[in-house]
Formats: C-alpha cells, structure tokens, sequence
C-alpha cells in the first residue's frame, strides 16, 4: 500500500521532487496571496463594530493556524523518525521548524496589534495567548537543539523528542477560549457548524489562508532541499549536482 | 512491520499517551486558576465546580456583560461606575440576575458598550451597606467571534453605537 511511496526515502529523488514542486507552488502562492490580500483589505465590508481594525484578521487567523499547522507536521516528521528511523523526516523537521516559529511571532505581533486598539491592551496572560507564547518557545527549542549538536541523528532525535512531547500544547492552545474563561473569542471558522462571518467576509479569507498555505510549502520545499544538500554533502550525487551547477555558473 | 519498529512504536507511542495523561491532570487540577476572570455570580455564588469565592480585599479579575442602563459617568472627572451581569445565551438582562458593580476612573476602551463583555482587573470591596463592589485599575473590552458588515449588523437590529450617555446619566452623581 505504501509501496510508491519508497522511492522518496532516497535523499536525491526527494530533492529533485521538491526542486519540480518549486515552480507550481510559488505561481499559486502568488496568485491566492495577491487576489486574498487585495479582496481583503481592499473590498472586503468593514467589520459593525470593529470597523476596519478587524482587516488584521485575514492575516492574524492564517499565521495562528498555520503556526499550530506546522507544528502537527513537524510532530508527525519527528514521529517517523523516531519509529522507522527516517533520517529524510529529521530533515524535514529540521527545514520547518523556523518557519512555524516566524508564524507563531506573526500571530503574536498581529494579535498584539489588535488587541491594543480592541480590547485595550497589547497582552494579558490568558490561556489562549499565554499557551501560543509556550508553543513559540517550544520552536525556538527545536531550532536550538537542531543546530545544537555536530551530529545531525542526535541533534533530529533530541529536538524530536522535545517536538513529540510539545504536541500536547496544540489541543490546548485550540481549546483553550473554550475550556476557560478568556478574553480571546472563540473560534470563527475552525468548529464545527457554519462560520461566524458572512459569506463576503469568508471568501477572501479562504483565498489569503490558501494563499498562506502554499507560500509555507514552499519556503519549506526550499529549505527541505538545502537540508538535505547540507546533510549529504559528502555524497557523490551532491558533488555532480555542486560541479555541474558551478561549471554552468563559470560559462 | 519488524519487530523493532513494532517495539519503537509502542514505546512512543505509550510515552506520548502517558504525558497526554498527565498534562490532562495536571490541567484538570489547574483549571480553576487558569480562568481569567471570575463571572459575577462565580463572586457571589462561588465557582460551579469547587465553590471557590473570591474573599473581600483580594485583586481579581471580573468579566461579564455590561448591564444596559448602568452605566454613570461623572461629568466632573473620569470616574464611571457600571454593571456586570454573567453572559449567556440568548443574551437577556434579568434584575434578578446576580449583578456586581464596577467602580473605575479613567479611559474606556473603544468598544466599551452597553451589553458588550468586559473584563475588569481590580480589588473585590464590600460598601457599608454590604454590597460587594470591584474598585477596578484596568478596563478590558471583549469582542466576540462574529465579524459582519454594518448593513447586516442594521438589518438585524443591533445596536452598536458608541456609548453615549444620556442627560440623566450625565447629572447623577455617583
């Protein structure tokens, strides 16, 4: 069942596979980003009560799921290896990790900045913020501990530990407007039922969220690949790739 | 799969579940200090669960909707004093309902409303006719997660003026 997956555990054909991905994923990127963003904060109506300071939603809402989003791949990265030893999943662990904790920062600055002007305040420690600042220093102790050994299987073994007991967090940052009193809202769109906004409001927010989505594959597809360079710079494969590339530069 | 893997996959799997447990306990036992606020028949009637009530002279924090008509601003200085009722769907305000005054002097948030949730960081004081008021330092305003146009928010009949008080409102004194 698994079987066409087995050719991507090879280093080579799973570089050559993100490198063809790079092309699709960046025009789309473009393509969702640039309608999301203009419908958005162009053409979408102004909130009733917010009026337009709700506009940071659209890019607020994106960076907090997806920074929860790369988590959960990461963790899942960090769990093949651990069980089947796959050293390409550390690699991938190892290229997400820096930009989930950049999502993670965005949602915070974007969340500070709307907090200010809504609520009165930048921060208070409720579960929801407090638990999204645990989750950012859990990515800086992943990215901390990926760098921090010379042995790139320790380094993937100990940040995947670290990620694997980390992923308690994500049910509790979701969860949390719900289990406790917060000042932060519940959710708008991730529940169960219909979204809390209209119709004209949603759509742009699906096109900037798509939009979010591919632009994260892709920054990770690009640093998948120099992940993988880096840890197998003493094979043959990456010394033809390195020469060829130098000798088409030098013409 | 091998035995190995087999054996790897238990254990990370069983030390995952274990620390699922324990953080679930550990969050159970928390809970109630993980609230942000007490609600104000939580101050009057304790916490559902625990029966905890906050003890006259300690620093809480209260979070309810702002009773409409309660709100009184002195037209000297900033003082204003207003109403909390617990939030609860649908949202109606009963004068029976267990109600706790807030007594605040500065600069109302934007999107401070009647009807609209607040969260008010303060001491819990009991007046001499002993009623228990919240001396607030800090005024929060809480939105909810429904974003809509004006237009629909005017078809629908809310009310999402800015506050305004009215000549009654302006001329009583505290």
């Amino acid at each position: 069942m698994w079987k066409w997956l087995h050719p991507y555990a090879n280093p080579e054909v799973s570089y050559h596979f993100a490198g063809r991905m790079l092309p699709w994923l960046s025009a789309l990127a473009a393509l969702f980003l640039s309608i999301g963003i203009v419908w958005a904060l162009a053409f979408a109506p102004a909130d009733y009560q917010q009026g337009d300071s709700f506009r940071i939603f659209y890019l607020h809402v994106p960076a907090a799921s997806l920074s929860m989003g790369i988590y959960l791949g990461m963790a899942i990265a960090a769990f093949t290896s651990m069980v089947w030893q796959f050293k390409l999943a550390d690699a991938s662990a190892a290229a997400m990790a820096p930009v989930g904790a950049v999502f993670t920062a965005i949602a915070l600055f974007t969340g500070a900045a709307w907090g200010k002007p809504m609520w009165g305040t930048w921060w208070i420690w409720d579960a929801r913020l407090t638990s999204e600042l645990i989750l950012l220093f859990l990515y800086l102790g992943v990215i901390a501990l990926h760098s921090a050994f010379e042995d790139k299987n320790l380094a993937g073994k100990a940040a995947g530990i670290l990620t694997l007991v980390g992923v308690i967090n994500l049910p509790i940052i979701k969860y949390s407007v719900e289990w406790w009193n917060t000042l932060h809202q519940g959710s708008t769109i991730s529940k169960l039922g219909k979204p809390s906004m209209t119709a004209d409001m949603l759509w742009p927010f699906l096109f900037c969220f798509i939009g979010f989505i591919l632009l994260v594959t892709l920054v990770i597809c690009i640093r998948f690949r120099s992940e993988v360079l880096s840890r197998n710079s003493i094979r043959p494969w990456v010394r033809t790739l390195v020469s060829t590339q130098l000798a088409a530069t030098e013409k | 799969m091998n035995p190995r893997r087999k054996k790897r996959l238990t254990i990370v799997a069983s030390i995952l579940i274990g620390i699922g447990v324990v953080a679930g306990l550990v969050l159970y036992a928390l809970s109630q200090n993980i609230d942000l606020f007490y609600t104000p028949s939580e101050i009057t009637a304790g916490k559902k669960d625990s029966g905890i009530k906050p003890s006259v002279g300690q620093r809480i924090r209260i979070g309810g909707l702002v009773v409409p008509d309660s709100v009184k601003r002195d037209p000297d200085n900033l003082k204003v004093t207003f109403d909390l009722a617990d939030m609860k769907m649908p949202i109606v305000f009963d004068k029976n309902d267990p109600m706790i005054a807030v007594y605040y002097e500065g600069i109302l948030p934007d999107l401070f409303r009647e009807g609209q949730g607040i969260v008010a960081n303060g001491t819990l004081t009991r007046d001499s006719s002993g009623r228990l008021y919240v001396e607030a330092s800090e005024v929060l305003a809480k939105h909810d997660e429904n974003y809509m146009p004006a237009e629909l928010a005017d078809a629908q009949g809310k009310d999402y003026k800015k506050l305004e008080y009215t000549e009654k409102q302006l001329k009583s004194k505290n």
